[in-house]
């Protein structure tokens, strides 16, 4: 678990289907790692804002893993709000 | 005594008070580039057009800016003078419009009666509904579905609910019904009445006229004495009354103009180089003319010269026209006295073409005995055929020889309609 964390915008590749009516849905989140992770439940899905990261679009909250996601689709892309290590924790970052 | 067979003779006429919004998106452009870059959002921000094409001046700032005193219009080295901070961020005018069009969708799901004004700006008729409560779940859903913030007036009048939305920002919602009108509106200084520019305001305060309350109790004769047509329409607008209904979403009003201009990339000092500029707008206008099957009788350009000084002149065709190259020797006429201000050093900073007096484009028409109609048939088959070609291959696809000279001065692109909000037509 992450105490101290930020959240960062990340783009992220997804499967959707269009149903007949013709609204979209997202069926599985392609994570850069190679991780697929099946979307087991659209739970809500609006015209939302992500305040934390910024930008705007239709907001998909999913259950994924019994776990809420919130997937945004914002102009023809798919991005997700990524839980990053504050600066000071990532070690990556330390010279 | 009303007999019972004739009651349905009677009917109940019930007068509903307008209720008229007028929301504000809260610096706009900045705002939206806050939204889409939360980092930013505990930093001055201001959007800035291109420094390299000399569109360097501040067109939006957020509310820690203008702390600074940093104001719209301010060149970008006197604004990082004021602020050695700010974070200056290029206008990207594609993501204002889709904002734009989001927050008018939310609009359209509380009445379909939207006027917009602007990119940034829209009055709403919600009649029959409480205008606070309406106001408030708007800037709700405004900002919870863009992520930026809205001022709402509500008043019986667009007038009035446009000096709502002014008078409290960001964020907020003013109610000017009743009492606040005399209490508050009257009270008001007459440059925040809706189109009071400067000049009429330096003439109403010459007249001892300083707030709207003044402005409404003052006689129309006097003011159409002192400001002609304006001040009695400026009167009006005092007293809450013009602009008309709120226009349903969708119902364009009717063009009254059409015209380009442009910040140069350099300040032109030669007449070629202004002619070669003046044929690129006349190009760009009587397409957009074409386009809309209008003609224009009135021919105007705009100079503005390296010291900010600027002038219009305007001539009036003997016939309507939408011809680019009839548009153009009609400003070329007009191209003279800049010869004069060339000659004193200055250059010239940014040019416009416009055409006014606007017929439909198969409206008939006099023709002239000195005028040579077969040039015109051979003028008008040449830019349908140019019109043509722009719209399969693109608009720079066709140019004339004139323009290859210098690309830096005349490969503009003008095909994309600017989206700029209306001009104060009374100042």
């Amino acid at each position: 678990m992450l105490n101290e964390y930020d959240l960062i915008k990340t783009f992220v590749a997804v499967t959707a289907a269009y149903d007949p009516d013709g609204n979209l849905r997202p069926l599985a989140i392609h994570w850069r790692d190679g991780t697929t992770f099946t979307v087991d439940k659209v739970v809500e899905t609006r015209p939302a804002a992500s305040l934390k990261v910024g930008g705007c679009g239709t907001l998909f909250s999913c259950r994924i893993r019994n776990k809420i996601t919130h997937l945004f689709f914002e102009n023809g892309r798919w991005f997700v709000e990524e839980k990053v290590p504050r600066i000071a924790e990532r070690k990556d970052l330390i010279v | 005594m009303i007999s019972p067979e004739s009651k349905h003779l009677f009917c109940v006429v019930i007068y509903l008070q307008p209720v008229i919004l007028h929301s504000d998106l809260n610096s706009f452009y900045a705002s939206v580039e806050c939204a889409l870059r939360p980092e930013l959002r505990d930093k001055p921000v201001a959007v800035c057009g291109s420094i390299e094409a000399r569109h360097g001046i501040i067109l939006a700032k957020n509310p820690l800016a203008k702390c600074y005193g940093i104001k719209t219009g301010l060149a970008v080295w006197e604004a990082r003078r004021l602020c050695p901070d700010l974070v200056t961020v290029e206008a990207r005018h594609e993501i204002y419009l889709r904002y734009a069009r989001r927050v008018r969708s939310i609009y359209t799901r509380f009445t379909p009666w939207v006027e917009p004004f602007g990119l940034d700006e829209a009055w709403l008729d919600v009649t029959g509904e409480d205008g606070k409560t309406i106001a408030d779940r708007i800037r709700r859903t405004i900002y919870e579905e863009c992520g930026i913030t809205a001022s709402i007036g509500v008043a019986d009048n667009k007038i009035y609910a446009k000096l709502g939305s002014d008078y409290k920002k960001p964020d907020a919602t003013t109610v000017f019904l009743g009492e606040a009108i005399p209490k508050v509106v009257y009270k008001l200084p007459v440059s925040d009445l809706l189109f009071c520019g400067n000049a009429a305001t330096r003439r109403l305060h010459s007249y001892r006229i300083e707030t709207i309350g003044d402005l409404a109790r003052a006689d129309p004769i006097f003011l159409h004495s002192i400001l002609g047509k304006t001040g009695v329409t400026l009167g009006q607008y005092a007293k809450g009354v013009g602009l008309g209904p709120v226009r349903k979403f969708g119902d364009e009003e009717s063009i009254k103009s059409i015209g380009h201009s442009t910040t140069l990339p350099r300040d032109i000092t030669t007449d070629e180089d202004a002619r070669a500029v003046i044929a690129l707008l006349s190009d760009a206008v009587g397409t957009r003319l074409r386009s809309h099957q209008l003609c224009g009788r009135t021919v105007s350009l705009y100079l503005r010269y390296s010291d900010l000084s600027h002038f219009e002149r305007q001539t009036t065709l003997p016939t309507p026209t939408n011809l680019s190259l009839e548009i153009r020797d009609a400003a070329f006429r007009l191209l003279s006295p800049m010869e004069v201000v060339v000659s004193r050093g200055l250059g010239l900073r940014s040019v416009g073409v416009r055409l006014s007096e606007l017929v439909p484009e198969n409206e008939e028409y006099q023709l002239t005995l000195t005028g040579q109609p077969y040039l015109r048939e051979k003028r008008i088959t040449l830019d349908r055929t140019m019109d043509d070609l722009r719209r399969r291959f693109g608009y720079l696809s066709l140019r004339r020889a004139s323009m290859l000279r210098d690309p830096s001065l005349t490969g503009l692109d003008f095909s994309k309609d600017a989206a700029s909000p209306p001009d104060p037509h009374l100042t």
